[in-house]
């Protein structure tokens, strides 16, 4: 008999696990920034939550399940261009997942530069949006290459605030953040610990604690009983091939172990 | 009767109009509708110095590439399909210019106080990061009402010029574009002393209504100083619907970062010629 990892792709779990972030997020933009990240929401929406809104990945809401690409055109449901993106963005009406070159225990998220700011050994994309995200949405994280350098004991800088520099900001200032969990290539992080530490939610099919601890710069939190991620159902995985990503690009980002 | 102002111009003549040391600030996004052929322009200046403000792509790339770079304020720059500028990276390692990051909705309020002419806008962006650390320009506000909210206040980011691509326009300077997304053009101009427009082409302003509704008409004349008509300007950036990134000619862009010799054959090979001479040699690829 096969192992169970065997009868699963990889990259379904993990969108599962990114479609699971978005779960009563209710009538909200889900904004999740990648290609799996943008896959596991428009499964969400396809799914247990039909109300949430998409973009096409430019300037534009759109209906479609189809992640990537609308023969014909996508349906659009409304103009959003990048200046209309800060209303949602501080009005609140929205959950983004982001990627993250570092994140560490709490959450805090680095995709400015790595080393010394002022005189970087390696200069990456610049703050972005993070800043604003996180003190004012709902926040996730993407991260393909679990590791240690990228699940780190500290961040080189800090872009995206984790939950003890939201802790430190006092309740009035912090009352927007919310950082939900992380989604890598091996497992489900999430911060629901008394002090927000990061903790293992639940590890990915083929996958052990062990190969997640040693993936990981610091000690997780690690409860006694791991679950395993949750698994695609026959009809999601049918919807995922079929509609959503017809061309595999998430088997590309993720490929099988 | 009097004339209206003649805006036409050329980017060559645009560019007379600065000196060294002179923030400039470019709109589009990334690698998207930015006003390349006024880039190109500036590269062949012996402008030196720049404060360069830009959501920016190639165009803080190769202004870097060349050390007319003295501060850079931007939130992010990228190529796109190439997510991390190679050019602008190498500055930043090396140290050659000054660096003053922002959020880019904090960059958004900036433009918008200087397009506003007030000092700041409040905002919650930036609290608990490590932006307040590493630009030092940025200073805390309390909010004056009963509710006495500790918020970051935004700095206006005023320039002393502005340059923009449009896909058309008037010669006056009413700007439209076609794209998927008008981008930040507009409070550039508003933020900016001396207004420079570029555009795919120019036609008569009765017939801007058949090219594009109401709405596509984003740029006013009252913002725009100079005009300048610059056929596949943006290249090799976006400029959809009448053209897309010219992907082979970036790569190539991008490849002349690897050493100083594959940059100076850049330059010889693109750089160092007219815009008309430029655009020849593109076309013939």
């Amino acid at each position: 008999m096969s192992e169970l990892h065997e009868l699963v792709h990889r990259a379904d779990v993990c969108v599962v696990a990114v479609a699971e972030c978005f779960r009563g997020d209710g009538e909200i933009l889900a904004n999740p920034i990648g290609t799996i990240p943008m896959i596991g929401g428009r499964l969400a929406r396809a799914t247990f939550e039909p109300d949430l809104a998409m973009t096409d990945g430019e300037a534009r809401l759109i209906a479609d399940d189809a992640a990537f690409a609308w023969p014909g055109g996508p349906v659009v449901e409304h103009f959003n261009p990048y200046r209309h993106m800060f209303d949602w963005v501080w009005n609140g009406r929205r959950h983004v997942m982001m990627g993250a070159t570092q994140v560490d225990r709490y959450g805090n998220q680095n995709i400015a530069a790595i080393g010394d700011y002022a005189r970087p050994k390696v200069q990456l994309l610049g703050y972005r949006g993070a800043p604003g995200n996180t003190i004012n949405d709902v926040t996730s994280y993407w991260v393909p290459n679990h590791s240690p350098a990228v699940v780190c004991e500290a961040v080189d800088t800090v872009c995206g605030i984790g939950w003890d520099r939201a802790a430190a900001l006092g309740p009035e200032a912090s009352r927007y953040h919310e950082i939900r969990r992380v989604v890598t290539n091996l497992c489900v992080l999430d911060f629901e610990t008394p002090d927000h530490r990061m903790r293992l939610r639940s590890v990915h099919p083929g996958v052990t604690v062990d190969e997640v601890r040693d993936a990981t710069g610091f000690d997780l939190v690690v409860p006694d009983d791991v679950p395993g991620s949750r698994l695609p159902t026959p009809d999601e995985v049918e919807l995922i091939d079929s509609v959503i990503d017809p061309d595999g690009l998430r088997l590309r980002e993720v490929p099988d172990p | 009767m009097t004339a209206p102002r003649n805006k036409r111009c050329t980017e060559e003549e645009a560019v007379a109009e600065l000196r060294s040391g002179m923030t400039i600030g470019f709109g589009g996004w990334g690698s998207r509708r930015k006003p390349m052929s006024a880039v190109r322009a500036i590269l062949r200046s012996d402008l030196t110095d720049l404060t360069v403000v830009s959501w920016g792509g190639p165009d803080v790339g190769l202004l870097c590439a060349a050390g007319k770079v003295k501060r850079l304020l931007y939130a992010f720059v990228s190529l796109d399909s190439i997510p991390l500028e190679p050019h602008f990276r190498a500055a930043r390692q090396s140290g050659a210019i000054e660096d003053e990051p922002y959020d880019e909705g904090m960059f958004l309020l900036g433009l918008q106080a200087a397009a506003w002419r007030v000092p700041f806008l409040p905002t919650r962006v930036g609290l608990g990061s490590d932006l307040l650390r590493d630009n030092p320009r940025l200073r805390m506000v309390t909010s004056p009402y009963d509710d006495g909210e500790e918020l970051v206040a935004a700095p206006a980011i005023p320039m002393d010029a502005a340059f923009v691509h449009m896909n058309r326009s008037d010669a006056r300077g009413n700007g439209q574009y076609l794209g998927p997304d008008p981008y930040f053009d507009d409070l550039f101009l508003g933020a900016a002393e001396k207004r420079f427009l570029s555009t795919e082409r120019i036609v008569p302003t009765e017939q801007l209504s058949e090219e594009g509704p109401p709405q596509s008409l984003v740029i006013s004349r009252l913002l725009v100083d100079g005009v300048i008509e610059a056929p596949n300007g943006a290249h090799f950036t976006s400029c959809a619907p009448d053209y897309d990134r010219d992907e082979a000619f970036q790569k190539q862009y991008a490849a002349s970062a690897k050493s100083p010799e594959a940059w100076d054959e850049f330059r010889t090979s693109w750089l160092d010629l007219s815009e008309a001479d430029y655009q020849a040699k593109v076309r013939s690829l």
